[in-house]
């Protein structure tokens, strides 16, 4: 207990790093997902080609590879950003594919007939989209968005070692100090389940509320 | 399931099956692409997403040249960059590397599926105290960062990094499995376990002989896809110092004699790495698809192969 409450500031700056490079990431995650999504299902080829390149790459990258190569490989273009500005790069892109997925197969579990009734009834593609296909889709795509979320939050405690602020580097400093490793770890990891309790508990929520009654 | 039950729906041209039975079967048997964002392009429509294509096209290849440009303009096909490649001592170094990172994943993913059965077991036996126990186990480890958990064992209990490495994906992905197990079993039909009781097969015979083959089956694709999170995990050894592929690779990006070949040694590096990972991925793939065509799976039903949207909490 001594651990946390002599050094709450560190383990503070640690949860809140966290915390906002789980929100950041997840934010361009969804975007960069969303985008992706409705190039894998567009009609233009060249558009799925994409996506599915996307995809296929980032879902087989090792995620530290991933962070090695925007880490460290990125400065070499003359492209240098802060850290934890790069952290959230290679977290969002990486989890975008698999937003990607989830979404694309939310959309392929609307049923055609749904589509075809929506055009029939004169509603053009806008509407369509819209009016029938999205809302239909969000309600099945909670869960599994919620679990990849959940990931990405724990996926963010790599960033640490590429020198970005956040809970578990925070391991360090407590070391050199000299404090138990045991209760450092302990309270580490009672940091990450609030963050990965906190994300469950607010899709349960918005399940409650919008999920599809099955 | 009971989307026919609810009052006032019409009814789907196609019977609410399971996800990924219902999305194979339709680009199946229509051979053609058909959702329901828009209809089948007519001439007209086709032509047009024929130039939407086309400018897409150019666009990626002007954004792929300008990518190429870059590298060349930064100097990174320089003869000096790319020396290192060339001796065999560094050529061997990449292969070891590559080596600790096969062996890292061999213990891994045998380690896992073994731990993986064990949890399963606990978690469907009759005895509350031990299903309570198991589920303890997998929930904890399912809910903590892999990473967090191999620098624990790491720092605080002072092992050898690959012993350390293989503990903290053995303990993540044993218990990932052991729900794809459970899962698994729960998925059999309840006839299969009914007709083998009536049989009179005793309760270990019910598992071994009836549930846990099919089980097995129907899950291997969604098992494979664990095994390559196990092998995209395989690098976080890098950062608790274990010698493996992406060390190596660090070590020759940080020789100042080959003038810092960073760039070089990720375009030799990520490829093997992905490709690996994606050859499993395939493998994985190939054998859902092969699974869905299969008459011994249907009393579990083939599941596609996605580990990434399971279960609550799984990566």
């Amino acid at each position: 207990m001594d651990v946390l409450t002599q050094n709450f500031s560190l383990y503070a700056r640690g949860f809140l790093g966290t915390l906002e490079l789980t929100v950041y990431a997840s934010l361009l995650a969804l975007a960069l997902g969303f985008v992706m999504a409705a190039c894998r299902v567009s009609p233009v080829g060249s558009l799925r080609a994409l996506g599915t390149v996307w995809v296929t790459v980032l879902r087989n990258t090792p995620l530290t590879l991933l962070f090695f190569a925007v880490v460290l490989g990125l400065p070499r273009f003359g492209l240098v950003l802060p850290f934890q500005l790069f952290a959230v790069l290679a977290l969002g892109c990486y989890t975008s594919a698999f937003i990607c997925e989830v979404l694309r197969s939310g959309i392929n579990t609307v049923p055609v007939g749904q589509g075809e009734a929506a055009r029939s009834l004169g509603m053009s593609f806008g509407q369509t989209l819209g009016g029938i296909v999205l809302p239909q889709a969000f309600r099945s795509v909670i869960p599994p968005i919620g679990s990849t979320l959940i990931a990405l939050a724990k996926n963010s405690a790599i960033a640490g070692a590429f020198s970005v602020t956040e809970l578990l580097g925070t391991y360090k400093p407590l070391n050199e100090m000299g404090y138990g490793i045991v209760w450092t770890f302990v309270w580490i990891a009672v940091g990450y389940l609030i963050i990965t309790l906190a994300i469950s508990g607010l899709f349960h929520v918005l399940e409650k509320r919008y999920g599809a009654a099955r | 399931m009971s989307r026919s039950s609810s009052v006032g729906s019409p009814t789907p041209p196609s019977p609410p099956n399971r996800k990924g039975r219902a999305g194979g079967t339709r680009t199946a048997v229509r051979g053609d692409r058909r959702t329901a964002l828009y209809d089948l392009p007519g001439p007209l429509a086709r032509r047009r997403h024929r130039a939407y294509g086309l400018l897409t096209a150019a666009a990626l290849a002007a954004l792929l040249g300008w990518l190429v440009y870059l590298l060349f303009a930064t100097g990174q096909f320089t003869a000096t960059k790319w020396a290192p490649f060339a001796y065999v001592g560094i050529q061997d170094l990449l292969l070891r590397g590559l080596g600790n990172t096969l062996k890292a994943f061999a213990y891994a993913a045998v380690l896992s599926l073994a731990l993986g059965a064990v949890l399963a077991c606990g978690r469907l036996s009759d005895h509350r105290a031990v299903r309570v126990l198991a589920t303890l186990v997998v929930e904890f480890f399912r809910a903590m960062p892999v990473l967090v958990m191999i620098f624990f064992i790491f720092v605080a209990l002072k092992v050898q990094p690959l012993p350390a490495l293989v503990a903290g994906l053995t303990l993540y992905n044993g218990s990932v499995l052991a729900e794809v197990f459970r899962t698994g079993v729960n998925s059999v039909e309840r006839g299969q376990r009914e007709a083998a009781y009536a049989l009179g097969m005793r309760k270990t015979q019910v598992m071994t002989y009836v549930l846990v083959p099919q089980a097995v089956r129907a899950m291997l694709p969604t098992i494979i896809s664990q095994l390559v999170v196990a092998l995209k995990d395989t690098s976080l050894g890098f950062l608790i110092t274990y010698e493996e592929f992406l060390h190596a690779g660090k070590l020759i990006a940080s020789n100042l004699d080959y003038d810092l070949p960073f760039i070089p040694v990720v375009m030799v590096i990520s490829p093997i790495y992905i490709g690996m990972c994606m050859l499993l991925s395939w493998f994985a793939h190939w054998l859902a698809g092969r699974q869905r065509r299969n008459p011994r799976t249907r009393a579990a039903g083939a599941v596609p192969a996605s580990p990434e949207t399971l279960l609550p909490g799984v990566r």
